[in-house]
């Protein structure tokens, strides 16, 4: 059996980034319409699979949107606390994307 | 003026040094106006909570003497948004004397220079709530009530870009403005121009972090922006690199939740609509942004408070044994924690392990931390408000894992590495205790201009 592509194959932007202090925000850009539009269509990512990937309840995505113009599906989440309280583990929240990374795209 | 152009060469001024040729190359297009930002809330809550700053001000001053001695040479305004990294009263009396001392040590002619102050007491937030203001939580967090404000140390409130029009108006040569919107410094002399706050927002919005919104990735090379009603044309101006709808659109979304709103005081730009269309190779022209008035104008106010002093150990660990059951020798040491210094939560103590190696960057977010690691870095982070105390404990949740019981640990000469045995003292915690916004009966009310006159020709440099 073929071994499926993955967002690390298909995607020219995968990254996580603070939005204001309380969240953290997903951006997955593709230079390529085609592959945007593979990933779009497939559902490759959506809000249960990003519940299940980063084992969070539902309650913690507070956005979710496929922005059209960037060719970009991006979501955000609610932080466990405030960035760079006491015992922060990313204080820009620029390392949480990796596990998005290994997603496979049929 | 039916245009007006903008070069901005940093999206954070001072974090790391500008890169001067792309910035250079920007001046021989003889920019109407340089502008660049300094804030940032990505650096936690530390240095707006003790009043400090993230940057060395070598740096800062490298940033502001480049750029304020083209803006004279050019004879053009120079805006600098959220002095010092956090925009206190310290940030902007900062960033004023690096001014004045740049100007006399090149012998600069007198020129106006506009201090914005936008830091607020937590008497004038109290008064204002003792007088009906809600002050009202954003993302989620619940209003603020005086108990919340009594234990923030400092607060800042956000200005859009009224304060700096108005001292554009007055003839400011160089704004220096405490805490204020990215795209509120780049929307002031828009607005000033005549030009609709819809244009004036989302050109500031485009352009406040510099070479981001441009391909490849570069951080600290100029931008170029020319700027006409709903027409706006952002080129990049370091050699590799290009302004592409991609790169524009992409950068739109940069850092925020909401991809079509950006939220000022007075109301919101909605970006639902924008369009990219590239111009030339280095070039792309957005449109369509549209403007959303608030029916109530509402000031945005940042606040950090104390936790406590912090301190750090360091911690190994390679025995296979103890990695499979660091779990349970992390409960070990906490029992004893409890047992020495009372619970955490009656007693006032925090400590954290910071497990590398197995789930330190994600937490419990990690969708697969290794079960058994080849090693185990771990750092050991404690919080008490009082320092001796908090180096206490501190050493003990280190030394505890060390001494860890549990019954098939084979090297009974302890159970850990320890990489030294020091109690490292980290900077004290903070929280961002206010992300709220407070309702004004105008857009400049919380900010107070002052205008001095910086004589270069007079002044000896410090």
């Amino acid at each position: 059996m073929r071994n499926m592509p993955t967002l690390r194959d298909l995607a020219s932007t995968v990254r996580s980034k603070n939005a204001g202090v309380d969240h953290i925000t997903f951006d997955i850009i593709f230079r390529e319409r085609a592959n945007f539009e593979r990933v779009r269509d497939a559902k490759v990512i959506t809000p249960e699979v990003v519940c299940r990937l980063l084992r969070l309840t539902p309650d913690r995505i507070t956005d979710f949107v496929v922005f059209e113009p960037a060719n970009a599906i991006k979501f955000t989440i609610r932080r466990e606390r405030p960035s760079g309280s006491p015992g922060e583990r990313d204080v820009f929240g620029s390392q949480q994307y990796a596990p998005l990374l290994d997603l496979e795209v049929p | 003026m039916a245009e007006i152009t903008i070069l901005c060469p940093t999206g954070h001024l001072g974090f790391t040094p500008l890169e001067k040729d792309s910035f250079l190359a920007g001046c021989e297009r003889k920019p109407d106006f340089i502008i660049a930002d300094s804030g940032s809330c990505d650096i936690g809550p530390y240095p707006l909570g003790a009043d400090g700053q993230a940057s060395p001000e070598a740096w800062q001053r490298h940033d502001l003497e480049i750029m304020l001695l083209a803006a004279r040479r050019l004879g053009v305004p120079m805006i600098v948004g959220s002095a010092s990294d956090t925009g206190t009263d310290r940030g902007v009396e900062q960033y004023v004397r690096l001014i004045q001392e740049i100007a006399a040590q090149h012998g600069l002619a007198p020129f106006k220079l506009a201090a914005i102050h936008s830091e607020m007491s937590r008497e004038a937030v109290l008064s204002r709530m003792a007088s009906g203001a809600k002050v009202a939580g954003l993302d989620g967090r619940p209003d603020a009530d005086a108990a919340l404000i009594q234990r923030t140390d400092r607060i800042v409130a956000v200005m859009g870009a009224e304060p700096i029009a108005a001292a554009l108006r007055e003839g400011a040569d160089v704004v220096i403005a405490g805490r204020a919107s990215d795209c509120a410094l780049f929307a002031a002399p828009i607005l000033n121009a005549g030009m609709s706050e819809a244009t004036a927002y989302y050109a500031g919005k485009l352009m406040e972090c510099a070479s981001f919104c441009c391909e490849p990735f570069m951080g600290k090379e100029s931008i170029f922006g020319r700027i006409a009603e709903d027409d706006i044309r952002i080129t990049a101006m370091h050699p590799g690199q290009r302004c592409t709808p991609a790169s524009l659109a992409s950068h739109a979304m940069y850092e925020r939740r909401d991809p079509y709103r950006e939220h000022v005081v007075s109301g919101h730009v909605d970006m639902s609509a924008c369009r990219y269309e590239q111009l030339d190779e280095k070039t792309t022209r957005a449109t369509g942004a549209r403007w959303v008035p608030a029916a109530q104008p509402m000031a945005k106010l940042e606040g950090a408070g104390k936790v406590g002093e912090r301190r750090l150990a360091v911690v190994g660990m390679r025995e296979p044994y103890m990695i499979a059951n660091i779990d349970k020798a992390i409960a070990w040491a906490r029992a004893r924690l409890d047992e020495r210094f009372g619970r955490p939560e009656e007693a006032g103590w925090q400590v954290f392990y910071h497990l590398y190696g197995r789930d330190g960057v994600m937490g419990p977010m990690d969708p697969s931390p290794p079960a058994n690691p080849h090693e185990l870095g771990i750092v050991v982070e404690a919080l008490c408000a009082d320092a001796k105390r908090a180096e206490e404990i501190c050493a003990l949740a280190a030394r505890n894992l060390f001494y860890a019981r549990l019954p098939e640990v084979k090297g009974t000469a302890g159970a850990a590495a320890l990489m030294s045995d020091e109690v490292l003292v980290g900077k004290p915690g903070y929280e961002w205790t206010l992300n709220h916004v407070i309702p004004v009966a105008s857009a400049t009310e919380l900010f107070r201009t002052r205008f001095v006159t910086v004589d270069g020709t007079t002044r000896k440099a410090a």
